[in-house]
């Protein structure tokens, strides 16, 4: 039996798309509690609206069962369900004024005249805009529609209300004001919200559970609380505020070796394990050279107003640092963080993460190797313009000094070689473990990164190798510096 | 400046170039003459003959019923095959979109004369019935209005349709109450399209009229090929009043749209 406070139940849930075969959200199970304020987020393309769209009726699921109050609604038209959207860009019938966009959905439904009077008039008072009965859409400012947009959701006392990233089209000011004002409607009324977003500041703020998404999978599912501080996994710790991740293993009991140092830590997994590690930029320490744990040389230094950026290189890897605290550039300083900021994640499927360079002529650097790929393919909707500089989407000069590129490759697509030349990058086999059919090798790189690497024959530890890495196996994400 | 009179020149040679004939005929139909050529005095009885012959009523009222009930259901069927090509899926729609094309573009003569074969030699309906004249009509119709109705339906927010369901419309309700208002310039376009393509079209009306009727287009070639010159001068004063109908049409409907343009852009400046 469920329990009653469910009102909502999305079971294994697939989407694939008939034109083009594209598999847009897999195997998604939720449930809502009645009166929760649930966000879906994710980067565009995560599946997250194509999800709403099934809660309301507008796509099919191909696989699995959505239940509302325990019984399945697969196969009631939109009209049938009592759940009402937000749409993105409002979708106010324009060839209507505000009373009757508003009455819209009450004379569906044949509700007497005085009653919709009545009701148009509390839900305009409610979003603030007592008076606007009789004015044209096209009248109302961006902010005013939206609020429509609201009010004529809301009329018709939805028992889940979904609303498909409705602040996306209003400026920064705006959409701070609406964020505080659609929570306090939620309190007031008491409906279930059902919100996507991208935006992780929005999801934080507003909700009560958090469905992290991304290319169509659940990544996590929690309170805001949760998913900053204990994130499931890189990707929810690299989407979800700012942070430092590193590869790295387990070197002993509570004591992890990243970043080319070995930290304390509190999350405790057996020797050699290979992890992720996570540290926020607001609990990095700097103290006196040889002080910390690990030392670097300050890279740059931006002043944004309640704290300072600062970036500093220890070896080869970037460590982003929030701080009250100044320093200079080219300053030798210390960094340390206490054990209980440093969040371990078991590296579950063991993808070997790095950042490779965009050098100044728009090409992939790494180790001073170039990697053949076009960073048109990597960009959404940038292009090569005749000079050889690339643009992206909207048309703006990248920057290569202010990019970097996050690459993603699987263990098993690496190889080992002794020709110390023919690879990528070379380093030491500092912990091999045998995994009944190949070992997984763990390299320490000149680079202080650690590698995974999948192999059937058996190596020696402290054997010095080379990677083969092929760049048609790598995954690319665009980062801002 | 010698430059600025030769683009002024060039300018009145082309309007002359397209408006001279239609003048010359303008000018003629006031007069007594039967011939092009030797203007001999004011007179209206061009007028008087063509609101008086019985015939030519007849062929004026037969033309203009045909054009609206014509138009009437190619514009229903160009809407509806609007719409379904737009809320088909990707494929569908490019098929029926480039189906759409090749009537468009399409000999009438072609269109006329295979309509004859399937409706009259092969489906053996006769062509009194006038049931193969007013389907060539509305197969030369319907895909233009299929042209004017879809650029509307491509700038409608696509998600109003959706928002209708949403709110409890069902899919009849959400297309006549909220799709349909939306669409309406895209419709009206179409439907005066098609008149003047029914009005305007020959060669299918001869391959699918019935002998005793004439429409304007047919009507005039016989005449013009005749002896009878009351009626050929006659057909000179139609021709003007036509072109005057045309002027005043087009004059109507921009001064319209100017004012609309200035209201919008008066609201934009508030």
């Amino acid at each position: 039996m469920e329990s009653k406070d469910t009102i909502i139940e999305l079971k294994g849930i697939s989407k694939v798309f008939e034109d083009d075969g594209f598999k847009a959200v897999d195997n998604f199970n939720l449930e809502v509690k009645r009166g929760e304020f649930v966000t879906f987020l994710g980067p565009s393309g995560c599946g997250k609206t194509t999800t709403l769209r099934m809660i309301a009726g507008f796509d099919v699921p191909t696989e699995g069962d959505i239940l509302l109050n325990g019984k399945s609604i697969i196969g009631l038209p939109p009209y049938e369900r009592p759940i009402n959207t937000v749409f993105q860009r409002y979708a106010l019938f324009p060839h209507m004024n505000v009373y009757d966009n508003i009455a819209f959905g009450l004379r569906q439904k044949k509700t007497p005249k005085d009653m919709i009077d009545r009701k148009v008039g509390r839900v305009l008072e409610l979003v603030d805009l007592e008076g606007f009965e009789r004015r044209a859409i096209r009248t109302l400012s961006g902010g005013q529609q939206q609020r429509i947009a609201i009010a004529r959701a809301l009329v018709n006392e939805p028992e889940i209300l979904l609303l498909d990233e409705p602040l996306g089209a209003l400026d920064l000011k705006m959409r701070k004001e609406m964020q505080l004002e659609l929570k306090d409607m939620h309190n007031k009324l008491g409906i279930t919200f059902i919100y996507v977003t991208h935006d992780q500041e929005e999801a934080l703020t507003m909700s009560d559970k958090i469905v992290v998404m991304s290319e169509g999978r659940t990544q996590q599912i929690g309170t805001p609380e949760d998913i900053y501080n204990e994130p499931a996994n890189a990707f929810v710790a690299d989407f979800i505020g700012e942070s430092n991740i590193f590869n790295g293993m387990m070197t002993g009991h509570l004591k992890a070796r990243f970043c080319g140092g070995e930290f304390v830590c509190v999350d405790d997994f057996e020797e050699g394990t290979h992890i992720t590690a996570v540290v926020r930029p607001e609990d990095v320490e700097i103290t006196a050279p040889g002080h910390g744990t690990i030392n670097g040389i300050v890279d740059s230094v931006i002043f944004k107003g309640i704290h300072y950026e600062i970036t500093v290189l220890s070896g080869k890897n970037e460590i982003v640092i929030q701080t009250v605290h100044n320093a200079r550039v080219g300053d030798r300083v210390g960094l340390r963080v206490d054990p209980e900021n440093i969040h371990i994640m078991l590296a579950e499927d063991h993808t070997n993460l790095f950042y490779a360079d965009v050098n100044h002529d728009f090409r992939l650097e790494y180790n001073g190797h170039h990697l053949d790929t076009s960073l048109t393919r990597i960009i959404k909707g940038s292009k090569r313009r005749e000079d050889g500089t690339v643009v992206d989407g909207n048309g703006d000069i990248l920057e290569p000094d202010r990019v970097r590129i996050l690459v993603s490759l699987m263990p098993d697509d690496i190889e080992m070689t002794d020709d110390q030349d023919a690879g990528l990058i070379q380093g030491t086999i500092s912990n091999l473990i045998y995994k009944g059919d190949h070992y997984s090798y763990i390299i320490h790189t000149e680079l202080e990164q650690d590698f995974v690497v999948n192999d059937e024959d058996l190596w020696n530890m402290g054997d010095r190798v080379s990677l083969l890495m092929p760049v048609d196996k790598m995954k690319f994400t665009l980062k801002k510096k | 400046m010698i430059w600025k009179t030769f683009r002024k020149m060039f300018l009145i040679l082309v309007l002359v170039f397209l408006y001279l004939p239609i003048l010359i005929l303008a000018v003629y139909s006031f007069t007594e003459s039967t011939n092009i050529g030797a203007i001999r005095g004011f007179s209206l009885h061009n007028y008087v003959t063509l609101f008086t012959t019985a015939e030519l009523i007849d062929m004026i009222t037969g033309t203009i019923t045909l054009a609206l009930a014509a138009a009437a259901i190619a514009t229903v069927l160009g809407t509806i095959g609007a719409i379904g090509a737009f809320y088909s899926r990707k494929n569908a729609s490019r098929f029926i979109t480039t189906l759409n094309q090749i009537p468009v573009i399409n000999a009438d003569v072609v269109t006329g004369f295979s309509i004859c074969v399937l409706l009259v030699v092969a489906l053996n309906i006769s062509k009194d019935s006038y049931i193969p004249l007013l389907a060539g009509h509305v197969t030369l119709c319907a895909p233009f209005v299929f042209l004017s109705v879809m650029p509307r339906i491509q700038q409608m927010d696509p998600s109003i349709y959706e928002a209708a369901l949403d709110l409890g419309a069902t899919p009849f309700k959400a297309l006549t109450q909220i799709l349909i208002p939306q669409i309406v310039p895209g419709i009206i376009s179409g439907f005066a399209l098609a008149v003047t393509l029914s009005l305007d079209d020959y060669f299918i009306a001869m391959y699918t009229k019935p002998a005793t009727f004439d429409t304007i287009s047919t009507y005039v070639v016989n005449a013009t090929k005749g002896a009878q010159t009351t009626i050929k001068t006659a057909l000179w004063a139609l021709s003007t009043v036509i072109f005057l109908l045309v002027v005043l049409i087009v004059l109507v409907t921009n001064i319209r749209s100017l004012r609309k343009a200035n209201m919008e852009g008066g609201r934009r400046a508030q």
